[in-house]
């Protein structure tokens, strides 16, 4: 499907989600309440079966959620945004549709702390269980260990 | 240790594999339990070499942080630059010269062949046989040595920038590669005489580390892996970048979703990279080998995506720019991560001997996974 059709095939599933514009993916912006229920659609509607890429972003105001999905049948390919607040943000697992959340979603607690609900296993993944902030972060500061270039 | 896991029972065991051990290639720290000899649950352990790439990519410019990128996957660190310079020339909106396009294949595909030989080698040595390592790393020297001509570096090339190549191809490149082309042909057929039809390999690999095609996708697994479980992911056939399209060449793919399947995908591999490099040394056109493009490169305000397919899966760059002379913010998919994942999936029931032939099996390259 072209990018127009996908855009209207989701408007109709999801009559109350906005778009992004001058994309090259079709890219929905989701609310986090409502990201469970979306993610459902998108795989068993869809057929979007491949996760392949989750991002956080730190907009100093808030933070966002970029997940990238593609059908492994018809190659359409979807972005979907979620805003999160900055001081709590939490967003409901997608690590029971597909399995590779797990890690990225562990990926995104250890350098963000966003706080993934329900997920099975959620700890540190890179660094230290007794590390304290969270490095990707634009306000980190380290002033031993960072080296401003 | 006990309570995490929640799998374990009275009498189990918990061993450490790593962070140093030579099957792990890498600095990788395995949490294993075991009941008796089998595997009940394998935990990764990640971040011994984090360098946090992604933050440091925050302060680069982009011609800069391509460098960056060369140390991540090393054994294919031309497909990863390739991607970097893709996804620049995305937002740029440069269209490179016919030469470069060629040049970049040619690189890609030999940077293919050389990634996987040195598999070879490991993959064979994690199950016991340490001759074919030998063979292996002496075939992989030739490509070596053509790289160093040209690029000046043996392992981190950094040959490709936006817009193009850095250089152009040393006076010698056609003929090495010529040279080369009929030396590994006779190879190859060495390779699959010695390891292919061993009984004693096949039977380490056969049914060994298995994974269903919805599994591998779920796993969001790539490359080879998934391949050998008849998934169609290969980005050259699916999103054809540079001259892919005009290529004649094969997806390969295998039905068996074990370690034998994914064994026999990436010998098929280095012949359809041989093949390709066949079809356009003789047809290097003449030109530029770089786009004019500016002193300073500035993105403008936006998102860009650009993924290539290297030795061992999707390899993709996420730019978020805000249109200054740095990314706001740098995502990297990197293929092993996602790979890592299905580890545990793969060897839940099988005995730990068999570990080591998956892992070996998944061709796994710590720095990737960790960033």
């Amino acid at each position: 499907m072209t990018n127009d059709e996908l855009k209207i095939k989701l408007g109709e599933l999801f009559p109350s989600s906005a778009f992004e514009e001058g994309t090259e993916w079709t890219t929905m912006l989701a609310e986090p309440v409502l990201w469970k229920e979306i993610a459902l659609q998108l795989r068993h509607e869809l057929v979007l079966d491949f996760l392949f890429c989750i991002t956080c972003v730190d907009w100093k105001t808030h933070l966002a959620m970029v997940y990238h999905l593609r059908s492994t049948t018809t190659q359409d390919t979807v972005v979907v945004k979620a805003k999160l607040d900055r001081e709590n943000p939490q967003i409901a697992t997608v690590s029971d549709i597909w399995r590779t959340a797990e890690f990225h979603e562990r990926e995104a607690y250890d350098l963000f702390g966003v706080q993934f609900i329900g997920h099975p296993d959620l700890r540190r993944l890179f660094l230290t269980d007794d590390y304290e902030g969270f490095p990707l972060r634009k306000d980190f500061e380290d002033p031993v260990n960072m080296i401003k270039l | 240790m006990f309570e995490e896991t929640g799998t374990t029972a009275e009498g189990d065991l918990v061993i450490n594999v790593g962070p140093q051990h030579p099957s792990t290639h890498g600095v990788l720290h395995l949490v294993i339990t075991l009941r008796g000899e089998t595997i009940i649950n394998v935990e990764p352990h990640l971040g011994y070499i984090h360098r946090s790439i992604e933050k440091m990519c925050e302060s680069l410019s982009y011609r800069q942080f391509i460098y960056v990128t060369s140390r991540m996957d090393y054994l294919s660190s031309h497909i990863n630059n390739h991607a970097c310079a893709l996804c620049v020339e995305k937002g740029l909106q440069v269209e490179i010269p016919e030469r470069a396009k060629v040049i970049r294949v040619l690189m890609d595909e030999l940077t293919r062949m050389a990634s996987h030989q040195l598999w070879w080698g490991a993959m064979a040595m994690d199950v016991g046989a340490l001759t074919p390592f030998f063979h292996a790393f002496r075939e992989r020297e030739v490509i070596n040595e053509i790289m160093e001509e040209t690029c000046g570096a043996r392992l981190t090339m950094n040959y490709m920038v936006p817009g193009g190549v850095m250089y152009d191809l040393h006076p010698n490149f056609q003929q090495k590669v010529k040279d080369f082309i009929i030396l590994f042909k006779s190879k190859i057929d060495e390779y699959d005489e010695m390891v292919t039809g061993n009984v004693i390999f096949q039977n380490r690999m056969k049914g060994v580390g298995y994974i269903s095609k919805a599994d591998a996708v779920s796993y969001g697994c790539t490359g080879p892996t998934a391949r050998a479980s008849n998934v169609s992911c290969d980005i050259r056939k699916l999103f054809p970048y540079e001259i892919y399209d005009k290529v004649n060449f094969d997806e390969v793919t295998a039905t068996g979703g074990d370690c034998f399947a994914r064994y026999l995908v990436r010998v098929q591999e280095m012949r359809m990279s041989l093949s390709i490099i066949e079809q356009l040394i003789d047809n290097i056109p003449e030109g530029d080998f770089q786009a004019k493009t500016k002193a300073v490169l500035k993105l403008p305000k936006g998102e860009f995506y650009a993924s290539v397919e290297t030795a061992r899966g999707e390899f993709g760059v996420y730019i978020i720019s805000e249109g200054g002379m740095t990314p706001y913010r740098i995502k990297f998919r990197s293929p092993g991560f996602s790979n890592l994942s299905a580890l545990n999936h793969m060897a839940k029931g099988h005995k730990i001997g068999d570990l080591v032939a998956i892992m070996g099996s998944l061709d796994l390259v710590i720095p990737d996974i960790d960033r």
